[in-house]
Parts: C-alpha cells; structure tokens; sequence
C-alpha cells in the first residue's frame, strides 16, 4: 500500500492490521500480555473511557495483539471490524445479547453444531429468547416463521456435519424483508471458501479454534460485521438506535453510520458479559491465518481424493459431500462454494453402531477426539458426542442417524489417509462377522 | 440534533452534548460519499472540552434531507443557514476534502463570523478526472472501490473510530455504500466529484478570509496530494494570513489512519 486496486486474500493473511513494530522494529506481531495501559494524563484516561480518543485501557475490552486480530479477520471477511472472543460460543452468544433481550425471537436453520443448537433450544429459552428452527433450503419455512419480535436470522454456512449449504443470497433477502440482520456462522468454510457479506449477509462469526487457527491448540471465537445492515431504518432495534443510559447515554447508530453493532457488542459486550480472548491465543490463531490460503487449498485437495475414495467403497451406503452429485446441496455448493464446500463431512457405514465403534477404534492416523478443522485429520461419532443432547428428531433435521461418522480431514498424505481408513473398514466389516 | 436549515431537516452530530451559547462552537463539513461519521472521534473529543460541535450531515446525504449540493458555492450557502438556525454566531470551520472547499468558500463569506478554518485533505483546484467522474455515475461500486484504494496509505491502521478491531479499510468502503444508498433520487458520489472539480473560487476565497488557517495533509494523500494543496498554502501566506500546516504520514483518510495526530492538529489550532 497505497496501490491501485484491492489487496489480495493472501496479502491480506499476511499483512492486515499489522506493521513492524514502531519502537523495536519487530517484524512478526507482538504478544501484548498486559492486562492495561497507563494513561497519559487525567484527561486522557477520561478521553479513552468515553470514546473520544482511541486506544486501549483493559484487555478486556481491547487489546493490540487482539486489534490485529479483529482487523485480519474483518478483513478477510470483507466487514468493517471484528471482535475476538474468547470461543465461538462465545461470538455467538455476544451477537444475540447485543442485538435482543428476553421477548424476542430467531429463527435459525436446523442444520447447526450441536453446541448452538443446545444455545438456541435449551439455553436462551431459559432467558426469554425463543428461536424457531427451519430446514436451512425451506425458503417458505424461513418466511413464514418471522414474527413481529423476530430480531434474527441464523444458519450456518454449511451445516455441521450434514454440509448442507445455506443459499445466503435467499435466506438474506428473506431477513431483510423482516428488516432483521442474518448471522452466519462461517466455521466450516472460512473466508478462503466463501465471504458470506458478498452474498448477503450481516454479520459473520467463527470459531477461531478451527481453520482460522488450524493447528488444534487454541479457543477462540470472532464475529465480524459487514456493516451493510441500516439498523435505523429497520425500526427494530433500540438497543442500537436509541440512547443507552448503560453507556454515557450514547446512541450507537449515530455514533458511528456503519458499525453501531460493533460499538455496542464491545462496549457493552465484552464489559459486562466479559468474554473476552487471551492475547497469547489472539497471536496463535494470527499465526495460523498467515497460512491460511495454503492451508485450505491442501484442506480441500486432500477431501476431493478422500470423498472420491470413499463413495467407491462397498462398505460406505452414503457420503455427505456436496461434492457428489447425490448431495441435495451439489448445484449450490458449486454455485456458492465453487473452491469446495469444506472438509468436514460424514459418512455412513453400512452396518451395525458397534461396527461403526471398531472402525474408529482401527484408526490410526485419524485422531479419535472433538474438533474440526485441524491441520491433523480427525473422527468422531456425532450422536454420542457433539450432537449427543439432541432428540432423534433434531438429529434428522440435522442429517445425522446412529451410524454416521463424521471426518475432519487435514494436511497429511492424502494416500496415507486413504491406507488409514481402508484399514479401519476392514475391521468394521470383520466386527459384523 | 435535528436543526430545520433552509425548510429542511438536517442532522448535526453533537457529540453527545447539548448546544451551549456561552461555549465557542465547531462545525465539521465531510466530504464526499461521507458523513458526520468520518469525524467520529475528532468531534466527540471536542465536544467534551468546552465547544460546541455540529458536525453535519450536508443535504441529501443520510440523515439530512434536502437536495444534495451541486456547486461548492450552494453548499457554502447551506453552512451559513446551519449557523443561523443553530444560533451560532460564530464558529470554526473544519471541513476535510470536498468539505474543505465548502469550507473555505463559507468562510470567505461569513468573514468574521469564522474564528477559525481548518482545510484536512484539501487541494485546489480540486480536479476529478474524466474517467473517474464517469465512473462515479456509471459504475458507481467500481470507482468507490478505486477512491478508497487511492485514499488508503496502509493495511495496519492505528486503533481509530470505533475503537480498536475496527478495519479502517472496510469501514471507509462500507461508509460509502450506505452514503450513496442514502439518497434514492441523486447520486451523490457524481454530484459531490462534480462539485469539488468545478469549483474555481478557492484562491480568491482564501485572500478574503480574516481568520487563521490550519491545513492538515496526507504526506501519502493520492487523492488530494500536499503539492496540489500548494496554491491555496501560497495564496494565504502571500495574502499575510495566519497559516500552519501539518503534514501527517498518512493517505487521504486523515481523521481515521491518523485520528490521533489529526485530532492533536486541530485542538492546537483551535486554542490559538
């Protein structure tokens, strides 16, 4: 910079929200683990604390380390800012608060982690938030849920772990109609696989612990905001249009035209709710994204040959990838997802759940454990596990049956992870004998 | 704030306070395909330090209504009316870009009505291309693009509006989405470039201003770059006004690549 045209995804990785550092000229980004910052003056403590000058006071709130973060993040993303959380439970739970309280209503697709799906249901009810969950490719379902609390729209980009893809583009137009923001989360896929405020939606929120971080080591959560969303001329939202007493009475949307979201879900957010991300994990998941680009392209290589593999076996009745022409989101995916819908997926085997058990107790070079988007391929089986509280009927809507098994597939091999799994079909076969 | 300007309804940002007669008072004119927003923290800080701030959303753009200014020259005739209806008596005028030329233009007017004038990002003759006014009618999203591109000189911001997290690059482009959305009848991206390129009076506004003048640029400025801020530099020494220039390293985005620096500017100025 300055150039004549967009900097790049990969650039972006690399280089957003970050320069040496001014005082020691370091290259990478320093880990600020300092719980404040000291003011300079009286004044300048006032200035901080009532938004008239920008900086840090406690990392709670804010952090540098973080700030870069935030900023990488939003742009990838293609938003306006971002706030890092301390899990993507946590990103998701700081988006509802911000934008409702007890009265309101969501509706959101019945394809969605188990962990939000839990929020949602179980949760929120018990605060007076209701959510009405749809088939995340029911457009008329979606539109005839909307009530007059309604104050969100809420699927995932491509549903855990069935990869059901969400039409952003239809789903959005639906939300606006109802002059309500779409929340997606975009765990599965990333920005590399698709920008989700280029399709329609609002705001946009990971768990950083997947690919964002790649490597299995950290938690962490980010919500993003397009800051596309006219919150005034919705009429619907108070909490950002009208003065809030709870913060120097300040009215957010005029505050800032575009990012009245962000100011609140920060000021108020991540003061009183506290959720906030440890600088250290802050630098670890900036470590990662610096490879993202590299990453998801070997991500994605690597699931072609493993589907591939897969939907050839005897043993497999189906493979869930949008890649196969028999996936209900194929013509979707290639139409949304056209560098691949992710590489977690699920696959059933043709036999009993014991079965299923020895084929996952044969793996080798799969690890056994909860979690996706490592750089190492991972298994699980979601109805005993991430999906476990779910009822039959909430698995169904969810694509999920006794039998699945859900893969996360990494950066190894692709043919030692196609020895891997050819050996642990064998022994789920021998196990039915 | 709402104020009635000329029979319309028009926005003021206040920064949270109340209007003061016994306070001196401020008034940040955006530029074009902004609004008051651009001034997010400049003008909350000086409302919390004894002035009175209006920084206005010009017609047409946001939450002002009225027909967007077509010529320099008319929106400096709305900024006169603001002051009016605000029963501001005098005022400093702190305008960056298109809105530095309305502000200079209103202060050659309102003469003594103007304690002081402050011109962020400023150039004249403020000349738009023909290939990028085209594109701002035509290919509105393609040319936003382009002048966000040209008015950035960095990937790695300083915590700005907003706070920390805050993509400055994104927001500015976002900001320019809603701007232009704002108006359904005009596009104000067009009118406003049209504006800054057909206004030929800067010279002999600045020889008529009786107040000191402050001009805060971008060592980095593609958009307006300090060389083309020259001629009004010389003008007003030459004419013995009161002048001061801060260079600040940073592109045409002033107030959100550099809020602190610009900030620090302005509030020396304005104790003078």
């Amino acid at each position: 910079m300055p150039g004549y045209s967009d900097p790049g995804f990969d650039t972006l990785a690399l280089h957003a929200g970050a320069a040496p550092d001014p005082l020691t000229g370091a290259r990478a980004v320093p880990i600020y683990l300092t719980t404040s910052f000291v003011f300079e003056s009286s004044d300048h403590a006032a200035s901080l604390f009532n938004l008239e000058r920008a900086g840090h006071v406690y990392s709670r709130i804010s952090n540098p380390t973080n700030a870069v973060l935030e900023q990488r993040v939003a742009a990838l993303e293609g938003g306006i800012g971002a706030i890092a959380t301390a899990s993507g439970q946590a990103a998701l739970h700081l988006s509802i608060a911000t934008l409702m309280g007890a009265g309101s209503h969501i509706v959101a697709s019945t394809a969605l982690y188990g962990g939000s799906q839990n929020l949602l249901h179980y949760t929120l009810r018990r605060f007076g938030i209701d959510t009405t969950f749809v088939k995340p490719g029911d457009l008329d379902g979606w539109r005839a849920a909307v009530r007059p609390e309604t104050k969100l729209f809420f699927g995932e980009t491509v549903g855990n772990p069935g990869l059901e893809v969400l039409d952003i583009g239809a789903v959005s137009a639906i939300a606006h109609e109802a002059r309500v923001p779409l929340l997606v989360d975009s765990t599965l896929t990333s920005p590399w696989l698709i920008k989700p405020f280029e399709h329609g939606a609002d705001l946009v929120y990971h768990s950083a612990t997947k690919f964002l971080s790649g490597h299995g080591t950290v938690i962490g959560g980010i919500v993003v905001d397009g800051g596309g969303f006219d919150w005034d001329a919705s009429g619907k939202f108070a909490e950002l249009t009208e003065a809030y007493e709870g913060f120097h009475n300040m009215v957010f949307s005029q505050e800032s035209s575009v990012g009245a979201f962000l100011l609140r879900a920060r000021r108020e957010g991540l003061r009183d709710f506290g959720a906030c991300m440890s600088p250290h994990t802050a630098w670890l998941i900036l470590q990662g994204i610096e490879t993202l680009p590299l990453r998801m392209a070997r991500h994605m290589s690597n699931t072609e040959k493993v589907v591939a593999w897969l939907a050839g076996h005897a043993f497999v009745s189906r493979v869930g990838h949008p890649l196969l022409e028999s996936h209900a989101s194929h013509a979707l995916a290639r139409r949304l997802l056209p560098r691949g819908a992710g590489s977690v997926f699920s696959f059933d085997l043709k036999g009993s759940r014991e079965q299923g058990k020895a084929f996952i107790d044969a793996l080798k070079v799969f690890s056994h454990l909860a979690n996706v988007g490592d750089c190492r391929s991972l298994v699980i089986h979601p109805a005993s596990t991430t999906h476990f509280r779910m009822s039959d009927e909430a698995l169904a809507g969810a694509g999920i049956t006794q039998g699945t098994i859900r893969l996360s597939i990494g950066l190894e091999d692709p043919d030692d992870l196609i020895d891997d799994l050819k050996r642990a079909l064998r022994a789920a076969e021998k196990a039915g004998a | 704030m709402e104020l009635t300007v000329n029979g319309h309804k028009t926005y003021c940002y206040t920064g949270g306070k109340n209007f003061n007669a016994a306070q001196p008072t401020v008034v940040f004119i955006h530029g074009v395909l902004n609004d008051h927003s651009v001034w997010g923290l400049q003008s909350r800080y000086m409302a919390h330090h004894g002035w009175n701030v209006l920084a206005v959303d010009l017609p047409g753009h946001c939450r002002s209504q009225g027909d967007a200014p077509s010529r320099v020259e008319e929106a400096a005739d709305f900024i006169i009316a603001l002051l009016d209806a605000a029963g501001a008596q005098r005022a400093a005028l702190v305008g960056h870009s298109w809105g530095s030329l309305i502000a200079l233009e209103a202060a050659s007017r309102l003469k003594d009505r103007v304690s002081h004038l402050v011109l962020v990002g400023t150039a004249f003759p403020m000349k738009v291309s023909e290939a990028l006014l085209n594109a701002s009618l035509n290919e509105p999203m393609k040319a936003l693009k382009l002048v966000n591109v040209l008015s950035s000189s960095t990937l790695a911001p300083p915590p700005s509006a907003l706070g920390p997290g805050t993509w400055v690059y994104g927001a500015s482009l976002a900001l320019g989405r809603r701007v232009l959305a704002s108006n359904t009848q005009v596009n104000v991206f067009h009118r406003g470039f049209k504006a800054c390129d057909s206004y030929a009076n800067g010279l002999a506004a600045i020889e008529a201003i009786i107040c000191p003048v402050l001009f805060v640029l971008g060592a980095q400025d593609q958009m307006t770059h300090p060389k083309s801020a020259r001629s009004l530099v010389d003008a007003a020494e030459n004419a013995g006004k009161s002048v001061r220039v801060a260079t600040l390293a940073v592109g045409h985005h002033q107030m959100t690549e550099a809020p602190e620096e610009t900030l620090s500017a302005i509030r020396a100025f304005l104790k003078e």
